[in-house]
């Protein structure tokens, strides 16, 4: 169809109604998740100091005004580790989470449109890929390639993918049955067009708020298998990498471990506490 | 088709029979809306009071509110609600529950929601025996066999034993009737208690309302359905936005409406006396925006204006149904025809009527003149050509020259596309699809004039959309690739009724227009007998009957048909 330009007020509308209200539960994430979007394109901006400059003697400080997180056992600035590990931090769950996706939507489309035998295959291969646990699969990865940030993000992202291809699938055969669909093969159009203009983002809408979801999951995961010293090695920044750094001195500097680990959890949080916003907001706005 | 005669008919005086309930200025609001503005009536025992309206205009809530149900949120004032005695406006929630169910029973329009399908037919039908500690465990499930056989549910002890989804739709309503009646309550508070019921099931219901009424039970009957209010009520409310409009006997509102809404509502009911004119009079013909009803008539004969129909050519024919035949393989491995041996033909600018309950083949049969399913055996030939039998990349060009419209417009338009995408959607299947987004925006607009909408419509979400407007839409889509035949699929049985007669007379007028041929598939006879020039009466996949409008319905010769007529309510029969 040739793109007219009409006053999409129907569209407008629903993105009106998607307008995030001004409510704590929902302005207090959206400002934790801005930040860390700042520092993972600008630390600068956050912070004067370098993540690796070293101070003899400054080491192991708590946290004060000066040094809001505390200072590491090489007087490194916990706070400007922390800042500029988003970068890495971030940029593993939002890898991890496209990759997962990608997976997801390849084989939940194909699964869902194509039907029958290709239909039955694609499961088999999701159903045993659901009961191979995502740390073993990881673990294996690891071995296999060694502990880095591609390693890390391709590991969460495959553990991942299975869950989002059965969603994908489910919902590529709701639309699929869906009246509109029918109406549209009613109407003359070709399959393929079908697909394109009604199926495909229909099928889509939901998964929107899944794939903010599914970033607040992964950073969790990639955090987790840094503790295990599984993920990058440590002298980077990355949080999980900070938490693997920090284990030593738990008894002695609570706060090289305490610190990273509350803004992964308030980070997490706040990414899943949006996507949940966008999810109602959706499914209310999808009727 | 025979008329009772009404003039030996005495008016009923609403004062016979005790009073039961008696309520004065009702008034019931949500937040700052009020919904019930002030209504007052009293039910008697032995007599049937009902309630009629639109959507919207109060009814439902006024029932739900004499059982205490009126919801969260809700306000209710009133000055008296008086129950043999006992005050309504003043009940915890606990004495509302000694009171339903013993003094009140409550039947509601869906027995598939209102029963819970997990648990047994007879422990449904017991449930208020049990609440209000009536006998025992074994006795109590020997009265819910006693009640279901009651209300006329053939081999009770069976039924009894099974779950709501394994009955069918009329079955399950006696259920719920049985339920209600369990405890022998005074009062039956009824909403739309045969509206999701095929008409001879809803024959069978009022029936088993009416006997209940004959043993002096006092009934309030909620229903838009003014020929199901004849056939049992003695005293009419009718209420809109909130507000009685007209309050009598029976026979006086039915017969002699003082009131121009009522009247209105009347005369949009189609049947075989509207046949070929118009629902709606043409000075209120419908715009968008029109008020919820037509305005009143000055004088009855206007309406009486013939159409200016376009001659039907009966030398070809525009579609052809060659004996098809549908059969699905069940659960069971037995094969069921569900349209068996099937055959018509549709000429162009005419109206074929397939009139049949739920079950007799009517949907597939258009799924199948729609080409979206195949028929097991038989064709379907469009303008004499083979269409049924061609493959999917033959038959895509010619998908334009038949349209379809829908019962529910709603689920067939994309979330995601406001009304003008739609349309030009529409418009690029077409003979003459658009050459330029301007000359398309300006089809979408002169379509949605010629459905009453306009421009203005253009950016609208179907969603925000009234379901008149929606069906509009439906219709101006339908009509854009500018097709010959329009498959017609219930597609006013969601609506009011004076909704209803504007989408009829919308449909009349573009067939007057541009000739378009109808097949028109309806449950209601009376809308198919308003719409159809010929008519085929479909039962359990077969067409049982087939002829003109008026053969088949002053004349029928199977019994099937006979029996669809007799059990057709109607407004004659108000008392």
């Amino acid at each position: 169809m040739s793109s007219i330009s009409f006053p999409r007020a129907g569209a407008l509308a629903r993105l009106g109604s998607l307008r995030i209200p001004v409510r704590p539960g929902t302005a207090v994430p959206l400002l934790i998740v801005l930040l860390v979007t700042v520092a993972a394109i600008a630390p600068g901006v956050l912070t004067h100091r370098s993540p690796t400059a070293i101070d003899i003697e400054h080491t192991l400080l708590p946290p004060s005004l000066s040094h809001p997180f505390g200072t590491d056992d090489a007087g490194r600035d916990l706070y400007t580790r922390v800042v500029y590990g988003a970068r890495e931090s971030l940029g593993i769950g939002l890898g991890a989470t496209g990759l997962a996706m990608s997976i997801a939507l390849l084989l939940g489309f194909i699964a869902g449109l194509a039907g029958g035998l290709v239909d039955v295959v694609i499961n088999r291969i999701l159903e045993v890929a659901f009961a191979f646990p995502v740390l073993l699969l990881a673990l294996l990865l690891i071995a296999i390639y060694g502990p880095s940030l591609t390693t890390e993000i391709v590991a969460v992202g495959i553990g991942s993918a299975p869950g989002y291809a059965r969603m994908v699938r489910g919902q590529v055969l709701n639309v699929r049955k869906a009246a509109y669909v029918e109406a549209a093969a009613a109407l003359g159009h070709r399959r393929h067009a079908v697909v394109r203009r009604h199926l495909f983002p229909n099928a889509m809408r939901p998964l929107v708020a899944m794939i903010t979801l599914g970033v607040g999951q992964s950073i969790v995961w990639a955090s987790g298998l840094a503790f295990l010293g599984l993920g990058v090695a440590p002298p980077s920044p990355e949080w999980g990498a900070l938490l693997d750094y920090g284990r030593e001195y738990i008894t002695t500097s609570w706060w090289l471990e305490i610190m990273p680990g509350l803004v992964i959890v308030l980070v997490a949080l706040s990414v899943t506490a949006l996507g949940r916003t966008l999810q109602h907001r959706l499914e209310g706005a999808a009727r | 088709m025979t008329e009772v005669a009404v003039t030996e008919q005495i008016a009923v005086d609403t004062a016979t029979g005790t009073p039961l309930l008696t309520v004065a200025n009702l008034r019931v609001s949500f937040g700052e809306t009020e919904v019930v503005k002030g209504i007052s009536f009293t039910a008697r025992l032995g007599r049937c009071l009902a309630i009629v309206g639109e959507s919207g205009s109060g009814k439902s809530v006024t029932a739900r509110t004499l059982v205490g149900l009126t919801g969260p949120g809700s306000q209710v004032h009133a000055d008296k609600i008086d129950l043999a005695g006992a005050d309504l406006t003043r009940q915890s929630e606990r004495s509302w529950r000694a009171i339903r169910g013993r003094q009140i029973g409550f039947i509601l329009q869906d027995a598939l929601v209102s029963l819970d399908q997990l648990r047994r037919v007879g422990d449904e039908v017991a449930e208020p025996l049990k609440l209000h500690g009536w006998g025992t465990r074994a006795s109590r499930s020997r009265k819910a066999v006693e009640l279901l056989s009651s209300v006329g549910v053939p081999e009770p002890e069976v039924k009894a034993r099974q779950r709501p989804y394994e009955l069918s739709g009329g079955l399950r309503q006696r259920a719920l009737i049985a339920s209600a009646i369990a405890l022998d309550p005074k009062l039956i508070v009824a909403d739309e208690p045969t509206t999701a019921l095929d008409v001879t099931i809803q024959a069978q219901v009022l029936d088993l309302l009416a006997e209940s009424k004959a043993g002096g039970t006092s009934i309030i009957l909620i229903s838009h359905d003014l020929s199901v209010v004849a056939r049992l009520a003695d005293e009419v409310i009718v209420m809109r936005a909130g507000e009685v409009v007209e309050h009598g006997t029976a026979h006086q509102v039915l017969h002699q409406p003082r009131h121009e809404y009522t009247r209105a509502l009347l005369d949009a009911i189609p049947s075989e006396h509207t046949r070929g004119t118009r629902l709606v009079p043409a000075a209120a013909a419908p715009g968008g925006t029109t008020p919820p009803y037509p305005p009143a008539k000055p004088d009855v004969s206007e309406k009486v204006v013939p159409r200016t129909r376009k001659a039907i050519d009966r030398d070809r024919p525009v579609l052809q149904a060659r004996n098809i035949t549908q059969v699905f393989r069940g659960p069971d491995k037995v094969d069921r025809a569900v349209v068996d041996d099937v055959s018509f033909e549709l000429f162009a600018g005419e109206t074929l009527g397939i009139v049949g309950e739920s079950g007799s083949g009517k949907t597939t049969s258009a799924r199948i003149v729609l080409a979206l399913l195949r028929p097991t055996s038989g064709d379907v030939l469009l303008h004499g050509q083979q269409w049924s039998a061609l493959s999917l990349a033959q038959r895509q060009p010619l998908r334009k020259q038949i349209g379809v419209i829908y019962q529910d417009p709603l689920s067939y338009f994309d979330p995601r596309w406001p009304v003008g995408r739609i349309l030009t959607d529409a418009l690029s299947t077409g003979k003459r699809p658009p050459s330029s987004s301007a000359e398309a925006r300006a089809r979408a607009i002169r379509l949605l004039e010629q459905v009453g909408l306009g421009e203005q419509h253009l950016a609208s979400a179907p969603l925000r959309l009234s379901g008149g407007q929606r069906q509009r839409v439906s219709i101006a889509r339908a009509l854009a690739p500018e097709p010959e035949v329009i498959v017609c699929d219930e597609p006013v049985s969601a609506l009011d009724v004076s909704i209803q007669a504007q989408v009829l007379d919308l449909l009349t007028g573009l067939q007057d227009e541009l000739g378009v041929g109808y097949l028109f598939i309806s449950h209601d006879l009376g809308v198919i007998h308003h719409m159809s020039d010929r008519i085929l009466v479909m039962k359990d996949g077969r067409v049982v009957e087939s002829g003109t409008a008026d053969e088949v319905f002053e004349r029928p010769q199977d019994p099937y048909t006979q029996r669809l007529l007799t059990a057709l309510p109607r407004l004659a029969q108000a008392s």
